[in-house]
């Protein structure tokens, strides 16, 4: 196997954290403040693994499982990322399919394990989350259907790379909406405004971030983790869909796709310093939305 | 025409206790029900003992008359409840019949208010899809406790049950006796963000009851403290609110604003909550004309910036779109509950006692009343920012032309025998205050109405049908006083 392949994990394995550090340090500063250092996520990550776990009573093994499945099938689909151009480590025609699985995997891990606590905040955090992906899916596998379609690749690392200049140049439109698509689910799976609001301490308002309430110590270093690899997954696929580098070998590639998802982590930091959430029942709408945009991208491309 | 039996004494006045019509049952139920419903507010009902024997004293609050209507009853072990026929009863039943052991009947809901270990038998909603959430009383944040019972169908919430007394730390019994030097220092904690309002009101019992009259600058200084307690929780709040949404410039701007808000109260007296300000017979600290400028340009820059902050709230549509509609409260059902404060001007109601029923400064000074129709997050946010503009202007112009004089006269001894009323419109709305003297001029009864005890039931209604997720949104938009409630 080519060692240039493991670039984009290995990227992924020792920034995706930073990417944190970055939305946190741009939102601060468009509020006026210092904010916390970038490598704030690091060292919450470190503090949590050197702590000791919580268990309630009621929880069986399927809470203890749920943050090492999810981050574990997290970590599977990170290795099916492209990074920019760069090639994932993993890839075989039609592992889009396997990349959105293990996403859905791992939320369903996390799922079980909120409902394995008996809370009710839990329960509704968890019913919440299975309601807004039943409807961000579709507007991923469509998004990345209507890429494949424009660049003829079939896997995630073909896709990427077919995205360069020349197809801007042939089906720009459709590659735009396609990006749009895939950001408002970036937004919507990662938990970010206007969504839901990872730093609000009110379980009643929250979607993700209540799930995970009952974890402590290293369980809560994992499940933090794997949502830092989650955005860095996602971030990839929309750096690949809308930065059209591609200079054909891995190293510029992937350096350019680094710039590029941390260019990404600063927009979704001016977004959540720009905009209120929206309300809990208007966000099927923006999912749906987002559906309709990836399923005009789908119909454009001209070929 | 029956002639009212009901004596009337202005805000900040006494009578001797003899005067106060006693009424026999029916016709205090009569009295009560009536002045109500010819639009008196019932600012308290409560239990004190006379004699071995547990009288009923109501304080009515007539905006019409601009005086409060006092009559008094003897209830015996049980009596009809005045709830079934005026709802602002509500709360103040429940306490009588947890102070007392006088048992309203008929009461629709007689629990104890302030014993949250026994009070655990909740309104329920059967049925095959109905869930319930329990939240509190500890919370995520660093807040007060409470605990908040929510029957949902879905995310929407058919019902909502507050459970409060977490607090309880028995301050009006500490009050009887007094005054005493550990007076100033309860009356100024009955809710910490309300010190100024509550010492305000403390302070007009206590010269109600001696016959003084504190002096025309340290009524100024008063009322311009009272403002800044009014802009500094204000801005909090609008912060908060935006906050609550996601929305970030707002929130951090006013986080800081409202430091400045307080540091001016420290500029007047040193404490930024104000504590040690307002003193029976005038104010503890005087202002030199040096201080009074640069407290004027302060507090006119710190409005500026306020407004830019809060201005962003109203121009940025998805604000707009998480506010408005949200946690609506008819101006029928605020009526009928008795709000008070900002909660009950954004149901369009003109309930403020400044000036409704004007004591101290407010009999020279006049701030404009400001009310929105909609019932709504929005409204009460609105009025929030509408009522900063009226109170920096007075304060900075009370600021600029402050009377010239002492700042405080010696308070005498207590007449017997008497009862002393004062109604404050603090931040969150109308304290009152209402002192009953002993035969030697001591506190037989000292009894605190806070604001929030009239409006927590108001942001059990805004809930009504609201998507739960809005919950801490529509808490934020009353953020009433846990510990004020409690006492």
């Amino acid at each position: 196997m080519d060692p240039a392949r493991l670039l984009p994990l290995a990227f992924a394995l020792g920034l995706a954290p930073l990417l944190l550090g970055v939305v946190n340090r741009t939102k601060a500063i468009v509020a006026g403040r210092r904010g916390a250092p970038f490598t704030q996520p690091y060292r919450d990550i470190g503090k949590l693994l050197r702590k000791g776990a919580v268990y309630s009573g009621t929880t069986t093994w399927l809470f203890r499982a749920g943050p090492v499945g999810g981050l574990a099938a997290t970590l599977a689909a990170v290795t099916l990322t492209p990074l920019g151009g760069a090639p994932a480590t993993v890839s075989f025609p039609g592992d889009l399919v396997l990349f959105a699985g293990l996403l859905a995997l791992a939320r369903f891990l996390t799922v079980l394990a909120a409902l394995d606590t008996g809370s009710a905040f839990e329960g509704m955090g968890a019913s919440r989350e299975v309601q807004f992906s039943a409807l961000a899916e579709p507007a991923l596998l469509v998004a990345l259907a209507a890429l494949a379609r424009a660049t003829g690749g079939l896997s995630l690392t073909d896709i990427a790379g077919g995205l360069g200049a020349a197809a801007w140049a042939e089906s720009g439109p459709s590659l735009l909406l396609a990006a749009l698509a895939l950001g408002a689910v970036l937004l919507a799976e990662n938990a970010r405004i206007p969504v839901d609001d990872p730093n609000t301490h009110l379980e009643l308002t929250m979607v993700h971030e209540v799930m995970v309430l009952d974890h402590g110590g290293p369980d809560l270093a994992l499940v933090l983790y794997g949502s830092a690899l989650k955005l860095w997954a996602f971030g990839a696929l929309l750096v690949a869909a809308a930065l059209p580098v591609r200079t054909g070998s891995a190293l510029p590639d992937a350096a350019a796709g680094v710039g590029g998802l941390f260019a990404s982590a600063v927009l979704v930091g001016v977004v959540e310093s720009t905009m209120a959430r929206l309300r809990l029942v208007r966000v099927p709408q923006f999912l749906v939305g987002a559906g309709a945009l990836a399923a005009l991208a789908f119909v454009l491309v001209g070929k | 025409m029956i002639a009212a039996p009901v004596t009337a004494v202005p805000n900040g006045g006494s009578v001797p206790v003899a005067e106060v019509p006693d009424l026999p049952l029916p016709a205090f139920r009569q009295a009560v029900i009536r002045e109500v419903g010819e639009g008196a507010r019932l600012a308290a009902l409560f239990g004190w003992p006379a004699e071995s024997r547990v009288r009923l004293l109501a304080v009515l609050a007539r905006p019409a008359e601009g005086d409060l209507g006092l009559v008094q009853t003897d209830p015996g072990e049980s009596y009809p409840a005045l709830t079934p026929d005026c709802a602002a009863a509500h709360l103040f039943e429940r306490e009588i019949a947890e102070q007392w052991k006088i048992r309203p009947e008929g009461h629709p809901w007689l629990k104890p208010v302030r014993s949250p270990a026994s009070d655990t038998d909740f309104f329920r909603v059967e049925g095959e899809e109905v869930h319930e959430v329990a939240v509190g009383p500890v919370h995520a944040g660093v807040i007060e406790p409470g605990h908040f019972r929510f029957q949902c169908h879905g995310e929407k919430v058919l019902h909502l049950e507050i459970s409060l007394g977490y607090q309880h730390r028995g301050v009006e019994r500490a009050l009887v006796g007094g005054p005493g030097p550990r007076t100033i220092p309860l009356v100024e904690t009955l809710a910490g963000d309300t010190t100024i309002g509550h010492a305000t009101a403390y302070a007009e019992v206590v010269e109600a009851l001696s016959g003084s009259s504190p002096p025309p600058r340290a009524l100024a200084l008063r009322g311009v403290a009272l403002e800044l307690e009014r802009l500094a929780n204000h801005t909090g709040d609008l912060g908060a609110l935006a906050n609550d949404v996601g929305y970030l410039p707002t929130a951090s701007f006013c986080g800081r604003l409202r430091g400045d808000y307080l540091n001016l109260t420290a500029l007047l007296c040193g404490s930024r909550f104000g504590r040690g300000m307002v003193r029976p017979g005038g104010v503890g600290f005087d202002v030199e004309p040096e201080r009074a400028a640069t407290f004027g340009t302060r507090i006119e820059a710190a409005l500026r910036d306020t407004l830019q902050a809060a201005n962003l709230l109203w121009g940025t549509s998805s604000v707009r779109a998480r506010f408005e509609e949200t946690g609506r409260v008819s101006a029928e059902d605020a009526r009928a509950l008795g709000l008070v404060g900002p909660a009950a001007r954004a149901c369009g109601l003109d309930v403020d006692s400044r000036l409704e029923f004007p004591s101290g400064i407010w009999c020279f000074a006049q701030v404009p009343i400001s009310t929105w129709p909609t019932g709504d997050v929005f409204a009460r946010a609105y009025v929030r920012f509408l009522e900063l503009q009226g109170s920096v202007r007075f304060a900075a112009g009370e600021a600029r032309s402050l009377p010239s004089g002492p700042v405080r006269v010696p308070v005498g001894r207590l007449a017997p025998e008497r009862v002393a009323v004062s109604l404050v419109e603090g931040w969150r709305g109308e304290i009152c205050h209402v002192a009953i003297t002993d035969r030697q001029g001591r506190f037989a009864r000292y009894k605190v109405v806070d604001p929030s005890f009239h409006n927590w039931f108001g942001l059990a209604m805004a809930l009504r049908d609201q998507p739960i997720s809005d919950f801490p949104l529509c808490n934020k938009s009353f953020n009433l006083s846990y510990c004020g409630h409690d006492l």
